[in-house]
């Protein structure tokens, strides 16, 4: 088929679009000339930078009022398409609010969904979107039958953000429907974690810590290694399950997805669900004294140790460096 | 207060998973065991119904070949009975029949205030199945819950967010979808175990339930091909005799990043 109109969901942060809704727009830019997105916000600080990067027009929910998104954005993109801007295809990123989204909407237009996509194409088979499993080692592409909209989500750092030139996107308003009982749940409260130094997903440099620390007070071990290299401290699930350090730390699947120049790996074992969050690193290193652990495949420079006894040493010789 | 938890039957994760060469489904023909994604769902629904000092606490599940040993773990661990569909033409079926089956199987068990499930499932991990299922029964949903409580009639939840948790509240009914680690899912004691090959668990079919099986022929997507990604390759493994540190220096100079 050919995709004519082609939305992307687009979100803010801190005033600035994106840089997952970036992404999305340059790739959807490659596939249609008509590139819409759609922000559950306000879009007067965004519209240019969306505009930049290929967004032909935007639609513009204005402030939720602590509706949960999904719910809301999902009725308000139903009623666009109930009134005659029908999309081939809609973009949502791979996160809480694309999720919900996209799962509410599904439902509304009785549609299936792909998700966890890391490419898409348009090709003689239909849309095509490519979906990595087994850790990545496997590739699946599936085409989508049927009619649109096709629903498909996309994993963070799947495509490279490049702008496009200035342009200046019509803003359209619309208005979120009244939600009924399903809009029952509202944010009262809103709590962000303080984090010093790079973005963990941003980082040229992430050292991140597994279970093999052993406890909770060692992780300090890697907060110290990621400072003195000027990255971002991460974590496997496993001690985010446990608590030693907050959700935001997770590297992973269920967590971020990091393509660092270097990752350091101590007392990760490699379950794949990590694996799949931080194997697109430039380079990889590990440390972990079981040398039968996962993660030594996929390490450009393994070591097979104690990370008690290798990490205080290679901060120390770091530290006497500069 | 009566709590429906939807749990996942899955391969066993420690073995390798396999994909079937005709249909490239994931292959789901061995015993199948109770994700463990969704052991903090029945565990937080068994705490909320201890402190509500009132209600019970049901499973539905959606599996082929009849299979039930999953849920029996749910019951083991103390769910009181069980609803499982399954269905040979249910087999292919996308994550909007699943949540479609799941949405009805709920109202079969005639509904109840709280709906929980897993974020995901941690063999095919689509993660939208919770929301479809709250947007099925018209109801309100408060998805990636990291702390959960109930006031009356009112939910409590802290949500994980990407720079934090939001604090929201919701009325009742309504369906949550919980993270992991959220609490620490018990272990079933040895009369759990013996009390839960008693407990009722009927299994019934999509047309028990007046649910249309779509399957293979009708999900709306159809797999084109399966390929072998690239590999990464490992690289120099060495075995610390007091100075690899200097080796992992030695890399970061290398790459002219100290």
């Amino acid at each position: 088929m050919t995709i004519n109109n082609i939305w992307v969901f687009a979100q803010a942060s801190g005033g600035a679009a994106t840089t997952g809704t970036l992404e999305l727009l340059t790739k959807a830019r490659s596939l249609s000339s008509k590139v819409t997105a759609f922000v559950g916000g306000d879009a007067s600080a965004i519209a240019a930078s969306l505009g930049e990067y290929g967004a032909t027009k935007v639609y513009a929910t204005g402030d939720l009022a602590g509706k949960l998104p999904g719910v809301a954005l999902s009725a308000a993109m139903k009623s666009v398409i109930d009134s005659g801007d029908t999309p081939d295809v809609i973009m949502f990123p791979q996160n809480y609010e694309g999720r919900d989204t996209m799962a509410r909407l599904s439902v509304k237009l009785n549609r299936t969904v792909l998700t966890n996509n890391i490419d898409i194409a348009d090709s003689a088979d239909g849309v095509v979107a490519t979906t990595p499993i087994f850790g990545g080692n496997v590739l699946v592409a599936t085409a989508f039958s049927g009619q649109g909209p096709h629903l498909v989500s996309f994993r963070p750092k799947s495509f490279a953000a490049e702008p496009a030139g200035a342009s200046s996107p019509e803003v359209v308003a619309v208005v979120v429907p009244d939600l009924g009982k399903q809009g029952g749940a509202k944010v009262v409260a809103v709590h962000t974690e303080q984090s010093s130094g790079p973005k963990l997903d941003e980082a040229a440099v992430v050292v991140s810590g597994g279970r093999g620390l052993g406890e909770a007070g060692n992780y300090s071990l890697i907060e110290d290694l990621a400072k003195i290299l000027k990255g971002a401290p991460g974590a496997s699930r496993a001690i985010v399950d446990a608590g030693w350090v907050p959700y935001s730390y997770q590297v992973g699947q269920t967590g971020k997805v990091v393509k660092p120049s270097v990752y350091i790996a101590a007392g990760i074992s490699g379950a794949t669900q990590h694996m799949v969050g931080m194997k697109g690193s430039k380079n990889i290193i590990a440390i972990n004294k079981d040398k039968e652990a996962p993660i030594f495949g996929i390490a450009d420079l393994g070591i097979v140790g104690d990370v008690h006894k290798v990490l205080p040493k290679l901060i120390e010789a770091l530290k006497s460096r500069s | 207060m009566n709590i429906v938890v939807c749990v996942k039957q899955i391969p066993d994760p420690a073995s390798p998973g396999a994909l079937d060469a005709t249909t490239h489904a994931l292959k789901r023909d061995g015993k199948l065991i109770l994700d463990e994604s969704d052991a903090y769902g029945v565990e937080m629904a068994l705490q909320l119904v201890a402190t509500a000092g009132s209600g019970e606490v049901y499973v539905v599940s959606m599996a082929p070949n009849g299979e039930t040993s999953g849920m029996r773990t749910a019951l083991a661990m103390g769910a009181v009975k069980g609803l499982l569909v399954s269905d040979p033409a249910l087999a292919g079926s996308d994550a909007l029949t699943t949540a479609k089956v799941l949405a009805a199987a709920v109202n079969k068990l005639g509904g109840a205030d709280l709906i929980i499930a897993g974020t995901e499932s941690s063999d095919g991990y689509t993660g939208t199945v919770p929301e479809q299922i709250a947007e099925c029964l018209g109801l309100p949903s408060v998805t990636f819950a990291k702390k959960v409580k109930v006031e009356g009639s009112v939910l409590k939840v802290d949500r994980q967010s990407e720079s934090g948790y939001d604090e929201v509240e919701c009325t009742l009914p309504a369906v949550i979808s919980v993270t992991a680690g959220v609490v620490e899912p018990r272990y079933p004691s040895f009369k759990g175990i013996m009390d839960a090959k008693k407990k009722p668990l009927d299994v019934v079919t999509a047309g028990d339930l007046a649910v249309t099986p779509t399957g293979w022929a009708a999900a709306g997507q159809k797999i084109v091909s399966v390929t072998q990604a690239e590999a990464r390759k490992a690289g120099q493994v060495i075995e610390d005799d007091g100075e690899a540190f200097g080796k992992i220096v030695a890399f970061l100079e290398n790459l002219k990043l100290i």
